[in-house]
């Protein structure tokens, strides 16, 4: 594995409507890295994947994926992304297989054929998840857990050798959090770099390697994943969303 | 007069063959719009073609020609505006749709020769004119609709389903957008002379909505859509040539009958099967973390 960065941001700026969400982030993840972006609702942890993988313009910065400026960047298929939930769509239905072949598309090539080898990815990333016996079903007819992992076993058909994860495990159920957790921890024995937003970790936190928490649009903290203080260190404590002006700013760290 | 006697006319032979056109072309292509949730779309390009039907009338080309040209522009700035995700867009749309009509309006009202009952034949369609020049027009373009509606299928189906994840996926967004947007214009056009240009978008939508009450993917709601189309298509020109009426506006309602047909039916399917035990979730309620 080679020591250049898979992803890097360099003092990136975001603003919506002139209103400033990111201001002067520094971000590198290097490979083989589990990252983790935390920070409460609305301190822009989202928009900074999102900014990374070019989904939202950047105000200023510079962002580059495996070493190549994003502009100039074609190798998409080396990345998964996984969105925080599955479009609701105009209830044309889908099947799962279907929705998990689409995430072959990049490997496959635009205008290619199906071959077997796309097929198999397919059938691997629904193994993964643990949703083979579903492939056929609508993906309506299941629950926001197991729909959450057809996402992920999307992004796994196309053998990304990174990651992105917008928060994957809102309001999943148990049992998808664990098997989307056996998930990760397999890809990431099998090499691959993770960067995944999240609000509280849960199963997922014995994977993470790094965290980096963002507060008011800068990154107020970047290396071992912080324990939780105040009422978030009680493992019964109730989580209200969204997180209103009330909750105090020391939560994840002061900057 | 029976079934047969009225089918052996060449001229209704010819109706049946470009409604067949229509009612294949239409649900292929008309899956995708109702899966980005732009059911209506159709009907806005139909009334953009209108105009594009004025300027052929007035100068002597072909209808047709102008009809996709001028369509297919206003195809482009609709897909233009929704790329821009403005509330305003709504209101762009209205301005474009409207202006669109009263266009066609206006400009066949100058053409020579002029007669409302040119305006009806392509607004509602006029399918026992078709000769078969016609039909070959509507069949080329008709291929062209298909290769990339069944052709496309998979890239189509990303970019609908889900856009943001078709981008991170570096699919030609823009281009497959933009291609959608041209065929929507092309089936429009297609479809002016046997269905009409207000009618084309039923035929576009309802074989879908009827088809998705009973399939479970993506690939069995076209194959459905389609054979709704067809039959819709067929019965519906039957029927017209037998009642004397419309084809376009009996087409349509044919449609709209299977719809219903179809929704009483699996309404009563559930009923019956409901007494059946629900399947058991073989996962944990999702508190088990927590509690």
């Amino acid at each position: 594995m080679n020591s250049l960065p898979v992803l890097t941001v360099e003092h990136g700026a975001v603003a919506y409507d002139d209103r400033p969400v990111l201001r002067d982030v520094n971000l590198s993840v290097g490979a083989g890295e589990v990252v983790a972006i935390l920070g409460a609702n609305g301190s822009g942890k989202s928009t900074l994947v999102r900014a990374a993988l070019g989904l939202v313009p950047l105000a200023s910065g510079e962002v580059t994926l495996f070493g190549v400026p994003r502009r100039r960047f074609r190798q998409w298929h080396r990345i998964g992304y996984v969105p925080q939930r599955l479009g609701a769509g105009g209830g044309v239905p889908a099947t799962v297989g279907e929705v998990v072949a689409s995430g072959r598309l990049a490997a496959r090539g635009f205008l290619r054929p199906r071959r077997s080898g796309d097929t198999r990815a397919v059938t691997d990333a629904l193994t993964a998840v643990g949703l083979v016996d579903r492939v056929h079903d609508p993906v309506a007819s299941l629950s926001g857990g197991q729909q959450q992992r057809t996402l992920i076993a999307r992004a796994l058909a196309g053998q990304p050798d990174l990651l992105v994860l917008d928060e994957p495990t809102a309001g999943v159920d148990a049992a998808s959090q664990e098997a989307f957790a056996r998930a990760l921890r397999d890809f990431v024995t099998g090499g691959g770099t993770v960067l995944l937003v999240a609000h509280e970790l849960g199963p997922l936190q014995p994977v993470i390697s790094r965290a980096v928490v963002v507060h008011d649009g800068v990154i107020a903290h970047d290396g071992a994943v912080p324990h939780p203080t105040g009422h978030h260190a009680d493992p019964h404590h109730d989580h209200v969303h969204p997180h209103g002006p009330q909750d105090p700013p020391s939560i994840w760290g002061s900057r | 007069m029976n079934l047969f006697d009225v089918l052996s006319h060449q001229y209704m032979q010819y109706a049946l063959i470009g409604a067949l056109i229509t009612g294949l072309i239409a649900p292929s292509l008309g899956i995708y719009l109702v899966q980005r949730k732009m059911s209506l779309i159709g009907d806005g390009i139909g009334h953009i073609a209108l105009t594009g039907v004025g300027v052929g009338l007035l100068t002597g080309a072909s209808p047709v020609l102008t009809a996709i040209i001028v369509s297919a522009l206003g195809a482009v700035a609709v897909e233009l505006i929704r790329e821009r995700g403005r509330t305003s867009g709504d209101m762009a749309l209205a301005i474009l749709f409207y202006g669109g009509i009263s266009g066609g309006v206006f400009l066949v009202q100058l053409a020579p020769g002029k007669s409302n009952a040119n305006l009806t034949a392509y607004l509602f369609g006029s399918p026992l004119t078709l000769n078969p020049t016609d039909l070959v027009v509507m069949g080329v373009l008709g291929a062209c609709v298909l290769a990339v509606t069944l052709g496309l299928r998979p890239w189509l189906f990303a970019i609908c389903q889900d856009e943001e994840y078709a981008k991170v996926s570096g699919l030609p967004v823009r281009l497959l957008n933009l291609l959608l947007a041209v065929m929507t214009a092309v089936t429009v056009t297609v479809a002016m002379r046997s269905v009409g240009l207000l009618l084309i978008s039923a035929l576009m939508v309802v074989p879908v909505a009827a088809a998705q009450l009973v399939s479970r993917g993506f690939r069995g709601t076209m194959a459905l859509s389609i054979l709704g189309g067809l039959v819709a298509a067929g019965a519906g020109t039957t029927i017209s040539a037998g009642f004397n009426t419309a084809t376009g506006a009996t087409i349509v309602l044919t449609a709209i009958a299977l719809f219903v047909g179809v929704a009483a039916v699996t309404a009563v399917l559930r009923r019956l099967r409901r007494p059946a035990p629900a399947p058991v979730s073989a996962e944990p309620p999702e508190c088990a973390l927590d509690c």
